[in-house]
């Protein structure tokens, strides 16, 4: 089996995709568009491969759903470019890769880092359908850092109790997880400061 | 080196773009994704030894590193002024080992690292303003302990924070702070805003950009995102005031800026000027003009005239 190429210009792919994820973290609810990659092994989406290619390596246990778990190229390829163990336990991964947010597993069985050392948690990385409006099955209203007054994303693909989730992991703040949402060709993000309502219609 | 030099990424004197190697920055990136996810809080990183001493900026310039990219325009200011050893010294070294382009016009940048200073001109949600802060640790000189500092910044302890305001004002009738002045953050965490002025703390709040801090020697990186709200600390009864100039830019004539004074010979002659030579350069090249421009040498005058 050949394994298939991650960044074609690993130096700035990874910088560009960095960039991506840091203004979609700085600013929740906007689409970042994601590219200069890649083949990644299906059912890993491109982007999310982009987003683990950057930021993780050997300091950095990943965590796989249920999906991506069962197919071996896809944690043969993980291993090979960036070099991370993959971990059984979701409290022990500094990032988690979720093929399938439907089943999203519950946010408090990863790490939620610790009131001195908030920062000790996982990021998990969801591959979300898309983020069209006419598709959507979330329809989420933000408020917090990084958005002035309101911001509004449309998701495809999340759980429908997504809200009352996402409430939870903000109540434990400083401690939490951080969501990033790898669309088709873009990232959102929902860090734990944010707070998420349904958007009425 | 040959496969990375195909791709065109590697500077003068073969050194990796922006001359940190690739697991450094993926370190440094992942602090700063946490930084910006908690506002506010010191995320521990594993800084490194950069070719120049602590205190010359190594935290501005590892955070500049890692989030620099081919398409960016730095622009480095030490108080304000582009032309001052550390900022001459840093931003050639991200001309030599990126290839970026630079300016000093902070409208056209892209990045901006800055000692101490916050540029007069407002800046958009297009930008990262990346500080060079000597002592993250607003409790530091408080309680030196860093095990103790952080149970407090865990349990909201900013008590002792509010008594040293509290003997400033018993011992000088008003808080004497006037520059690394302690900030709260979306009423969670105190910080410390590097040793800018004071007066610059509101431009803080609710800022477009995204602003980034690096602390080298103590190997701390934090976040305000952009939109953050950040209060400085002050009582009902002695609210915080910026810092305020009786005089007028010699230059530029600006009242709204941030001045500093210089001597202009051994008989007490002295001048105020503009701190952010760009803003006060551009509002000459507007027409602008201070009483003291006509006489000013050039070599504070600038070219503008």
């Amino acid at each position: 089996m050949a394994l298939a190429r991650a960044f074609a210009d690993p130096v700035h792919g990874a910088q560009q995709t960095f960039r991506a994820v840091m203004n979609a973290l700085a600013r929740p609810g906007t689409l970042q568009p994601v590219d200069g990659l890649i083949e990644a092994p299906a059912p890993l989406s491109p982007v999310a491969a982009a987003i683990a290619v950057a930021l993780a390596d050997y300091e950095t246990p990943l965590w796989l759903d249920d999906p991506l778990a069962a197919a071996p190229d896809v944690a043969a390829w993980l291993a090979f470019h960036t070099g991370s163990r993959i971990i059984a336990a979701p409290s022990q991964a500094a990032f988690a890769l979720v093929a399938d947010p439907a089943a999203l597993p519950d946010l408090a069985g990863f790490a939620l880092g610790s009131d001195i050392y908030p920062d000790r948690s996982t990021t998990l990385i969801l591959q979300v359908a898309d983020f069209a409006a006419n598709t959507a099955t979330s329809r989420l209203r933000l408020e917090g850092p990084g958005i002035k007054g309101h911001a509004t994303l449309a998701v495809a693909g999340l759980p429908a109790d997504i809200v009352e989730r996402l409430a939870a992991n903000h109540a434990l703040f400083p401690r939490g997880v951080d969501l990033l949402l790898a669309g088709p060709s873009s990232v959102a993000a929902l860090p734990r400061t944010t707070r998420v309502t349904l958007v009425e219609t | 080196m040959s496969a990375l030099a195909t791709s065109g990424t590697v500077a003068a004197g073969g050194y990796n773009f922006a001359y940190l190697d690739e697991q450094t920055k993926r370190m440094i990136r992942r602090a700063i994704l946490k930084a910006i996810a908690i506002p506010g809080y010191q995320v521990p990183f594993a800084s490194r030894e950069m070719p120049m001493p602590y205190g010359w900026g190594t935290g501005g310039v590892q955070v500049t590193a890692a989030i620099l990219g081919a398409s960016d325009r730095l622009k480095v200011i030490d108080q304000g002024a582009d032309d001052t050893t550390n900022a001459v010294s840093i931003r050639k070294f991200f001309e030599k080992t990126s290839g970026v382009e630079t300016t000093t016009r902070t409208a056209n940048a892209t990045i901006i690292q800055t000692r101490h200073r916050i540029p007069e001109a407002a800046l958009t949600g297009d930008q990262v303003l990346v500080y060079q802060v000597p002592i993250p640790e607003p409790l530091r000189f408080l309680e030196p302990r860093e095990t103790e500092t952080r149970v407090m910044h865990a349990l909201e302890d900013y008590g002792l924070m509010h008594v040293k305001l509290y003997e400033d004002i018993a011992t000088h009738g008003h808080i004497a702070t006037t520059y690394a002045y302690p900030v709260k953050v979306e009423d969670r965490y105190v910080m410390d805003p590097s040793p800018t002025p004071k007066f610059d703390n509101p431009k803080m709040n609710d800022c477009a950009a995204l602003q980034l801090f690096g602390a080298g020697r103590e190997k701390r990186i934090y976040a305000l995102p952009p939109h953050t709200k950040v209060v400085s600390l002050d009582f009902d009864d002695h609210p915080f005031e910026p810092t305020k100039f009786d005089h007028a830019c010699a230059l530029c004539a600006a009242t709204h800026t941030y001045l500093d004074e210089v001597i202009t010979d051994d008989a007490g002659g002295r001048m105020f000027v503009c701190s952010d030579t760009d803003h006060c350069e551009e509002r000459r090249a507007e027409g602008h003009r201070g009483a003291l421009l006509g006489e000013a040498p050039a070599a504070i005058a600038g070219a503008a005239e």
